[in-house]
């Protein structure tokens, strides 16, 4: 039975990590989670998103966050990928499996997946 | 939309909008099957004429578009059961904040299922952590419950709670509170 008591176990092994994360997020993921996302699948989006790059020890480099309407609801769920020093990158159409590929191959590995990016689209 | 914790999950983040410290989110379904649900928060409310207008879906607060889909979703959504829809607002000073009322005949076909409401909580705790959650879930099975305040409490205030850990353990205490009613 999970209980508040593993908390404070939570707490005691966070505290040595809180120091270091600071200042460090240099990626930011940021999901589209007005009326639109939500509706097209933006909730197993962030999902992955969140639980992939705590899985690949990013968390540290990588900030995952949510916004609102995007305003292409057309594209949803969108997620775009800011990097200090690069252009922004705009994901569109996402579900949990293109999500975790991004993860993998963009956010580990450094390469766009350009398939799943707006131009793309186009 | 397909499950009503999605609709949660968009309508609660107009409270989130409105600066809430406290944002409470309750659903109770009686021996009937009829389910209630109740969104409440302190927030800045709204005046009587925007009232009027949040389930116009052409009313809406967000810049990119004319349209606002989310109020209206919900209230068809309860409607289609049989169900109905209404908000109450104060824009009072020291006591401002919006109720909204929805209820729903989960007997009706036309009910949509409440679907993922862990994962609902989980994105807006990690959504907004700085501000305080009330979920509670009860039925003639019993109840569930979670308090981002008990959380704080214990986390102390270095630790935020959208910590991928804390999220980790939100999400599967809720999980487990319903898995357990489930085996009774």
């Amino acid at each position: 039975m999970k209980s508040l008591a593993e908390l404070a176990a939570i707490r005691e092994k966070m505290q040595s990590k809180v120091v270091i994360r600071e200042g460090m997020g240099t990626i930011r993921v940021v999901v589209g989670m007005a009326t639109c996302g939500i509706a097209a699948g933006a909730r197993p989006v962030l999902k992955a998103f969140t639980e992939g790059v705590n899985a690949q020890g990013l968390a540290d480099k990588v900030s995952v966050t949510q916004t609102g309407c995007i305003g292409i609801c057309q594209y949803e769920p969108v997620v775009e990928i800011f990097e200090e020093g690069k252009e922004k990158v705009t994901y569109v159409k996402l579900d949990e499996a293109k999500a975790k590929e991004i993860v993998e191959k963009h956010l580990k590995g450094g390469q766009v997946v350009t398939e799943y990016t707006i131009g793309a689209a186009n | 939309m397909k499950e009503l914790s999605l609709n949660i999950l968009d309508i609660a983040k107009n409270s989130v909008k409105a600066g809430a410290t406290l944002v409470r989110i309750s659903l109770n379904t009686d021996e009937r099957g009829i389910l209630k649900l109740l969104i409440s928060d302190n927030g800045c409310g709204m005046s009587e004429e925007i009232l009027r207008g949040v389930t116009d879906p052409f009313y809406t607060t967000r810049t990119t578009r004319k349209v606002g889909m989310g109020l209206p979703l919900l209230k068809m959504a309860a409607e289609q059961t049989g169900g109905t829809l209404s908000i109450t607002s104060s824009v009072k000073e020291g006591e401002s904040g919006t109720i909204l009322e929805a209820s729903f005949d989960t007997n009706s076909i036309d009910c949509m299922p409440l679907g993922d409401i862990a994962s609902t909580v989980c994105v807006l705790i990690a959504g907004s952590p700085e501000i305080d959650f009330e979920f509670t879930d009860e039925s003639p099975k019993g109840c569930v419950e979670l308090k981002t305040a008990e959380i704080r409490a214990v986390l102390g205030e270095g630790i935020s709670l959208a910590e991928p850990e804390v999220q980790q353990w939100i999400e599967e205490y809720i999980a487990e509170q319903y898995k357990n009613l489930n085996s009774i």
